[in-house]
């Protein structure tokens, strides 16, 4: 079975508008051709033979049932924020969309959790856990996300620093396996030594594995008080450098930034966002949440202090709202910023030690420079993920663009392992790093990855030609 | 150069509970913020200064809990911070609020420049600024969307007055108001915090002003009476269009043309 896989016919078509509704299903040219790809269209962008919106995990269990008998293969798509090129049709087929299955259960209030279906979009669940005093904390930038395409990628966020990533909030899952049987894994439960952890195998597989239908999240105690520190410095090294003496401090920060005025510039320039803090060469952002205001004025005067004893210039003070989002709307604003600024970007998601931050920035900007590119370090310095953004000149060729950035892609991967980091810190592997994840983790570990990919989809259906590709 | 700027702590709800009895804002609530319009006014004096050297004096009407809005101002760069706080300020409407900060402005012997925010978030009147050059008998630009040159003798400023764009320059003394947006006002300075923890903010009262016609004053020099507060319906027609995309954005355009929208 598996390639080549079997192309659509008429037949097909008729079993899954037969096992869904006809108004649910497009075929062929009538599929918009924003379902080609997801948020990064250079990562992949293939059409869908059949385009379904399904309403219940028994219309998945029918279509991946007969996609699996058929050798059809199926792509899951929620809101098609990826940005690693994991939601196309690489090998043709069904693209499934999980969008109408959004429902918000009531939450548990004795267990503390809320269960949900994937297509639930996040800020929704956000906003139904906090109308209850509540709070989710994941928190990737993309709020228009579903909760199915945050837990399948295991969206991480700003305030992975204190809180931890997607997967440390997920209790179980609910999902579809590709023979269409259907299984749970873990159940409300806060531990589980139940044999081998295969929701925490399934959080972060991106859609190559099953289909989940149904997800138990965790949630926690709103915090009362929030409070947004700016700490200009004269150099990205001793921003850098302010990171570890932060997280030594007493209190957990909820998100350290660090930007670059370089990068704050271009932001003003294109979407007329002045940070409110002129001095400095480099910012660092550092977030307190807290449950007491006494707390929170702890936190902050410790931080304070810590910076100005570190050559901060100053620690400015974001402690109302409208402060707090005059700071974080240019955070928010990068990828918009440099967008317009350049006419193509690339992006490198690695993720390093926290003590190698500095070092991974010094010498990214050195090989970028030695490839001629414009690169644009930033991100979320509280957990080692940096953002290392490339931009285009404007006097480059389409040819000396993409083998700048192969190359340039090439050594920051080698330069992040060498330090110990890793490849993807956040954005995942999808179709647009494949070519650099062999050479990463080493072939022993790709033999893994495949038995695992079997152990689940033998017969290779489920989002084929992502993370690993048996068709070489 | 001296400036003036006047603020306001107002509630942080947008949820402005009414007194039935007198139609008067309730202000008791411990929840209050600085007036956002406000913090663009202190800004704009604040950069003024950095360019002609000077003072910026931050003033308000209003009870001591406004100390905590005039503390912060300290943190942000005002050099000093005074409150006209007085049981026979209370209750006033725009007319005596205007003519206490003016009272207030002469009391510190004037300024060449006096600067507001646009409005309040809870009054949302927009009239206290003007008012306050009237007063004073001396000229203002109200709703001034940028600063487009300012010297030791004059500043020049645009205003967008919604039909209209004006330029215009005027002499010191004067008076602004300005519109949210013209700038971000710059965050709370830790250092600034330390160094002015020990700065008290000044406080005048009704015996400390030149006129002491008590009927100016509070309630009873308030001629306004608010017969009824009430949010404005909801409108609830809506307007669908049919039609493919190209249609329907046509459809949209000659819409928002024919309500003058664009």
């Amino acid at each position: 079975m598996a390639f080549p896989y079997k192309k659509m016919d008429e037949a097909d078509f008729d079993f899954i508008r037969s096992a869904t509704s006809p108004d649910r299903v497009n075929v062929g040219a009538e599929i918009a051709s924003e379902y080609y790809h997801d948020e990064m269209p250079n990562y992949g962008t293939f059409p869908p033979e059949l385009y379904v919106e399904v309403e219940s995990k028994e219309e998945i269990s029918k279509i991946m049932a007969y996609c699996n008998e058929n050798n059809i293969p199926v792509v899951i798509r929620g809101a098609g924020t990826g940005l690693a090129g994991g939601a196309n049709c690489k090998y043709g087929g069904v693209m499934l969309s999980i969008m109408r299955m959004n429902k918000i259960y009531p939450i548990d209030h004795k267990n503390q959790t809320i269960t949900v279906q994937p297509g639930a979009l996040l800020l929704d669940i956000q906003a139904a856990v906090s109308a209850e005093g509540l709070f989710y904390p994941p928190d990737p930038g993309e709020k228009t996300a579903t909760i199915g395409g945050n837990v399948i990628t295991n969206a991480g966020g700003m305030k992975a620093v204190r809180y931890g990533l997607t997967r440390d909030f997920v209790r179980c899952i609910e999902a579809v396996l590709p023979d269409g049987s259907i299984e749970r894994f873990s159940s409300n439960v806060v531990k589980n030594t139940t044999g081998y952890d295969i929701k925490d195998l399934v959080i972060g597989s991106e859609g190559t594995l099953c289909v989940v239908t149904e997800i138990t999240l965790k949630l926690l105690p709103a915090p009362n008080c929030t409070c947004t520190l700016v700490m200009p410095f004269n150099s990205l090294e001793e921003c850098a450098d302010m990171v570890p003496k932060v997280l030594e401090l007493p209190f957990v920060p909820t998100a350290i930034e660090f930007l670059e005025r370089e990068l704050i510039d271009i932001v003003e320039r294109n979407l007329k966002k002045p940070l409110p803090v002129s001095e400095g060469e480099a910012v660092l952002i550092v977030m307190y949440d807290a449950s007491s205001q006494q707390e929170l004025d702890s936190a902050v005067e410790a931080a304070a202090e810590a910076a100005l004893a570190n050559g901060a210039i100053d620690c400015c003070i974001a402690d109302t709202p409208e402060r707090a989002a005059s700071v974080w709307g240019v955070r928010g604003g990068i990828l918009e910023g440099m967008k317009a600024d350049s006419i193509s970007q690339e992006e490198c998601d690695v993720v390093v030690p926290r003590s190698c931050i500095a070092q991974y920035v010094k010498d990214a900007k050195r090989i970028a420079s030695s490839l001629g590119l414009r690169v644009e370090p930033c991100g979320h310095c509280g957990d080692g993920n940096i953002h290392t953004e490339m931009l285009r000149g404007n006097d480059m060729t389409d040819e000396e663009w993409e083998s700048a950035t192969g190359e340039c892609l090439k050594q920051l991967y080698a330069l992040s392992k060498q330090l110990g980091g890793q490849l993807s810190g956040e954005h995942g592997i999808g179709n647009g790093r494949i070519e650099y994840l062999k050479e990463f983790v080493g072939p022993r570990m790709i033999k893994l990855y495949k038995a695992i990919k079997l152990a689940f989809d033998e017969n290779l259906i489920l989002n084929p030609g992502k993370i690993i590709e048996f068709n070489e | 150069m001296k400036i003036i700027v006047c603020m306001k702590q107002v509630p942080a709800t947008s949820q402005v509970e009414i007194d039935p009895e007198t139609g008067a804002m309730k202000r008791l609530s411990s929840n209050t913020r600085t007036n956002p319009y406000d913090l663009f006014a202190l800004e704009t004096a604040l950069q003024i200064r950095e360019k002609l050297g000077g003072t910026v004096t931050v003033l308000t009407m209003g009870p001591s809990q406004a100390e905590i809005m005039m503390k912060d101002t300290y943190t942000m760069g005002a050099d000093d911070a005074v409150i006209l706080s007085d049981k026979k300020f209370a209750g006033s409407d725009v007319l005596a609020t205007s003519y206490t900060l003016a009272q207030g402005i002469r009391v510190l012997k004037g300024a060449d420049l006096i600067l507001c925010g646009r409005q309040t978030t809870d009054g949302d009147t927009a009239q206290v600024g003007p008012a306050i050059a009237e007063h004073m008998g001396i000229p203002h630009c109200a709703w001034v969307s940028e600063i487009l040159d300012v010297t030791k003798d004059a500043i020049t400023v645009r205003q967008n007055l919604e039909a209209v764009t004006q330029v215009s320059e005027m002499h010191y003394p004067c008076l602004i108001t300005v519109d949210k947006d013209m700038c971000v006002p710059r965050l709370p300075s830790y250092i600034l915090k330390k160094k002015t923890a020990d700065r008290p903010v000044k406080y005048l009262t009704f015996d400390d002003l030149p006129d002491q016609n008590l009927s100016r004053y509070g309630l009873t020099g308030s001629p306004t009476s608010v017969a009824r507060m009430f949010a404005p319906p909801a409108k609830d027609s809506q307007v669908y269009l049919q039609g493919n995309a190209e249609e329907k954005a046509n459809q949209l355009f000659q819409t928002l043309l024919s309500k003058k929208i664009i």
